[in-house]
């Protein structure tokens, strides 16, 4: 077998763990598992391994993939069951399974979101939050490595609404993955930037699920 | 996790570190346990995750079923401020509890420098800092490390030292305290019961009487402690608990990698150092047993590096052996071994030579004297023929980098010492060139220097160390007479040095001192991003105390020391017999050619020295 994914889940403590971090961590549990990967050949052998999509810091996420490949075929059940025990807590392996389409082949993320309001009325939000987002166009300064530049992230968001559940307001949203990838915090930025009023005081995020551009689940 | 935590983590750098869930980390259920523990490191995760001592000890004392023992460390500035703003407690990484909230807050003090941490990391807790404020018998604060050897600077806040290797010691006073909490002893019933155990110190019990000039007449001992605390050992390296599947820190530490401790104590006596004497006497691990341990450590953790850790690993008997077993393991898995402290000898070299396929960058070595007289006088047993010998073998191999480290300051020091530093260092410049491989990749020579500071229990505690102004004239001197250009010369401030000096044979006075420091905003003075001279010398000054009393001060032969109720073993009367050696400039023979009946075997009770 060439190359296998991994889908794995990121969640509670783990999501602090940044992704260098992960993937330090996640090539020492392969080592305890005794899962032998393939290294790089050189002067300075590193596995072969890929974590698609970059995480940041602080972003749940239950649709991770990785891609490696094995010194030795061993079956994905084989794989999966030896590694489960290996892992430091919130990451959960959900799936090991063959390789058979490439990782550009990602194109949309669906997303939640809770939106937290200390001092204002969480429940007035979500219609507000709706109407600013029901626009066409929503451009936001961005620091690039070329210095600050404009962009406009509506055209990466496919589909998001808001609502207010439990005294916060839940967002869900399918945004662009990749080419261009958009990161949902901007989504939070957006509004500190252009609608003070209605940006909440805090945000956090999770993946649910990667699709290909037929919104089929990406497998 | 907690709300505010949340906002917060994300804000902050490296937050995994704040986080704890690490694989391999010992949780327990709360109301399942008797006694909880909050294992506080007075420094940064980073730090404190590389901390072999911390990794044992966290194992031996979750081994007892009543015990939960959870890890903190000190967070760094800026999560050290957001903590503040959001009225965030000190946490234990584990639960994420306050430790507040724990029976026992245990630090490990390994440097003198983090004792305006400790004071913190209490605080941080909403714990009152002094001992005598903390009337209750919990929460009880504990503490041990190195640094605790001399117990004085700290006596007023901490309420039980623990002196020597806590394997056993810990357990024992845990489950003291177990009893205690449950029949509801009153504190000082508790600690009169706590200082029958061996190595326990109540400072409490000791109460020192000064003369008119701040010198210690002696100390008021309470009816019932004992005159002096003898440090504990282990006496069975063999037979004491290891802990083999230790925390993989999910971040990166500062040594990210399998520890395997080859032995405690050490052969040598150099006269400077207070490692080669508080932790004699010498006990080995079987290399069958190390070999095995290794292999599982690294089975469990899964890391690529291994590291044989030991004051002086030459002096290990069987150290080819077990390199040669582990080597057989490591190579065909790419698994990196690393041998710290290697003497400059033949036999290292060869050994290096085996374990360093790979990577030939640098090679370091800690001459720590310029002349072969200084070097007597401090008993390194390094002759330049030594060195050099092994520079020729090294740069024959291939290595390009060297890095050499050496004191100023060292008692009987001249200036014709201080030359020699630049001296040698031509001389092995000079043996690149005769001896190099690959000229063409050049050679980059490092010499270091630091302030030497005076330790207790060292044949040096009575020396007094050099003023600031005298070693930067020394530093000058040796910066001018380098001249090569493929030498280069760095200097530690000595700033730091002279703090060191003042806590490191600090008296109970000093304690005022740290508070003060403390209280101006003194944390993480390890850290040169933290440390602060002048407020070193503001807090001195508030509290009416001369700092060059601590430093710059030679002892009478007979003074009473701060740690004088501190037994480590090593007799007073041979420490002053080789700081006498010193001064002729005379080596003394290392433990495997001739004991020298330092006294450190008493400790093992009719055991055998392996020195």
């Amino acid at each position: 077998m060439d190359k296998y994914i991994m889908r794995f889940s990121k969640t509670g403590r783990a999501v602090y763990i940044s992704h260098l971090d992960l993937m330090r961590t996640i090539t020492r549990a392969f080592l305890r598992a005794e899962c032998r990967l393939k290294y790089s050949e050189g002067f300075n052998p590193h596995p072969n391994i890929s974590i698609a999509l970059p995480l940041s810091v602080g972003c749940e996420s239950v649709c991770e993939i990785m891609d490696f490949k094995m010194l030795e075929d061993m079956p994905c059940d084989e794989i999966k069951s030896r590694l489960s025990t290996q892992m430091p807590e919130g990451i959960e392996v959900l799936e090991v399974y063959e390789a058979e389409r490439k990782v550009k082949e990602i194109k949309w993320l669906c997303v939640s979101g809770v939106f937290e309001y200390d001092e204002r009325d969480a429940a007035a939000m979500a219609e507000k939050l709706n109407e600013f987002y029901s626009a066409d166009s929503v451009v936001i300064t961005k620091k690039t490595k070329r210095g600050v530049g404009e962009s406009d992230i509506r055209p990466a968001i496919k589909e998001i609404s808001f609502e207010w559940l439990d005294s916060d307001v839940r967002m869900q949203a399918v945004i662009s993955a990749q080419e261009p990838t958009l990161n949902p915090e901007l989504i939070a930025d957006a509004l500190r930037q252009l609608a003070p009023d209605i940006a909440p005081d805090f945000a956090k995020f999770k993946r649910l699920e990667i699709f290909d551009e037929n919104m089929e689940p990406f497998r | 996790m907690d709300k505010r935590l949340e906002r917060i983590l994300p804000k902050v750098q490296k937050p995994a570190r704040y986080t704890g869930g690490e694989y391999n980390q010992i949780t327990k259920n709360k109301d399942e346990v008797e006694l909880r523990l909050a294992f506080c490191f007075p420094d940064t995760y980073e730090i404190g995750m590389s901390n072999l001592g911390m990794g044992i000890l966290y194992s031996t004392m979750n081994e007892l079923p009543y015990v939960w023992c959870e890890r903190v460390y000190a967070p760094w500035g800026d999560m050290y401020e957001q903590m503040k703003q959001n009225g965030v407690a000190l946490y234990a990484l584990e639960s994420g509890d306050p430790i507040s909230e724990h029976d026992v807050l245990a630090f490990s003090i390994g440097y003198e420098m983090a004792y305006s941490t400790v004071l913190d990391m209490m605080d941080m807790a909403g714990i009152p800092i002094h001992s005598a404020d903390r009337e209750d018998l919990l929460p009880l604060v504990i503490a041990g490390g190195t640094a605790a050897l001399n117990p004085e600077p700290m006596a007023d806040f901490i309420d039980i030292f623990l002196l020597g290797e806590g394997e056993e010691m810990n357990n024992e006073l845990l489950a003291l305290l177990r009893t205690a909490k449950v029949e509801g002893w009153p504190k000082q019933a508790f600690l009169e019961k706590a200082s029958q155990i061996g190595g326990v110190y109540v400072p409490s019990f000791y109460k020192p009487i000064y003369n008119d000039d701040f010198t210690i007449n002696h100390f008021d001992v309470h009816p019932g402690a004992p005159e002096k605390v003898t440090k504990r050992i282990i006496a069975d390296m063999n037979a004491v608990h290891f802990p083999l599947s230790p925390i993989v820190p999910s971040t990166e530490v500062v040594h990210d990698r399998v520890n395997l401790e080859l032995f405690r104590g050490c052969v040598r006596g150099c006269r400077f150092c207070q490692a080669g004497h508080v932790y004699r006497p010498i006990r080995a691990k079987s290399p069958e047993l190390l070999a095995e341990q290794g292999k599982a450590l690294l089975k469990n953790t899964g890391c690529q590096d291994i590291t044989l850790l030991s004051l002086s690993s030459s002096d290990y008997r069987c150290l080819s052996e077990l390199c040669d077993d582990l080597l057989g393991y490591c190579e065909p898995r790419s698994i990196g071994l690393s041998l710290p402290s290697l003497r400059a000898d033949n036999f290292s070299m060869d050994i290096m030579h085996r374990i360093q396929k790979t990577r030939k960058s640098g090679l370091t070595f800690a001459p720590e004297a310029g002349s072969q007289r200084l070097r007597d006088a401090i008993n390194k047993n390094v002759t330049e023929e030594d060195l050099l010998h092994t520079c020729r073998l090294a740069f024959e191999g291939g290595w390009n980098t060297i890095k050499l480290y050496f004191m100023l300051g060292l008692p009987t020091e001249t200036d014709e010492d201080i030359l020699g530093i630049a001296e040698l260092a031509n001389q092995v410049l000079h043996t690149w060139r005769l001896y190099a491989k690959n000229k063409n990749r050049g050679v980059r020579i490092t010499v270091s220097t630091s302030c030497f500071v005076p330790k207790p229990h060292s044949p040096f505690q009575w020396e007094q160390q050099v003023t600031m102004e005298e070693y930067i004239r020394k530093v000058h001197l040796l910066r001018d007479n380098i001249k090569a250009k493929n030498v280069v010369y760095n200097w530690h401030d000595p700033q730091t040095s002279y703090i060191e000096a003042t806590l490191s044979r600090g008296d109970r006075r000093m304690g005022s001192v740290i508070e003060n420091v403390w209280r101006a905003g003194g944390r993480l003075e390890a850290w040169s991003d933290y440390f602060s001279f002048d407020r070193w010398m503001k807090a001195f000054d508030d509290a009416g105390v001369d700092p060059t009393f601590y430093a710059h001060r030679l002892r009478d032969k007979d003074e009473v020391m701060p740690w004088d109720n501190v037994d480590v073993g090593v007799r007073r009367a041979h420490l002053w017999h080789e700081r006498e050696q010193a001064y002729k400039s005379e080596l003394s023979p290392d433990c495997r050619k001739q004991c020298s009946a330092c006294g450190a075997a008493k400790l093992l009770k009719g055991g055998k020295c392996d020195g």
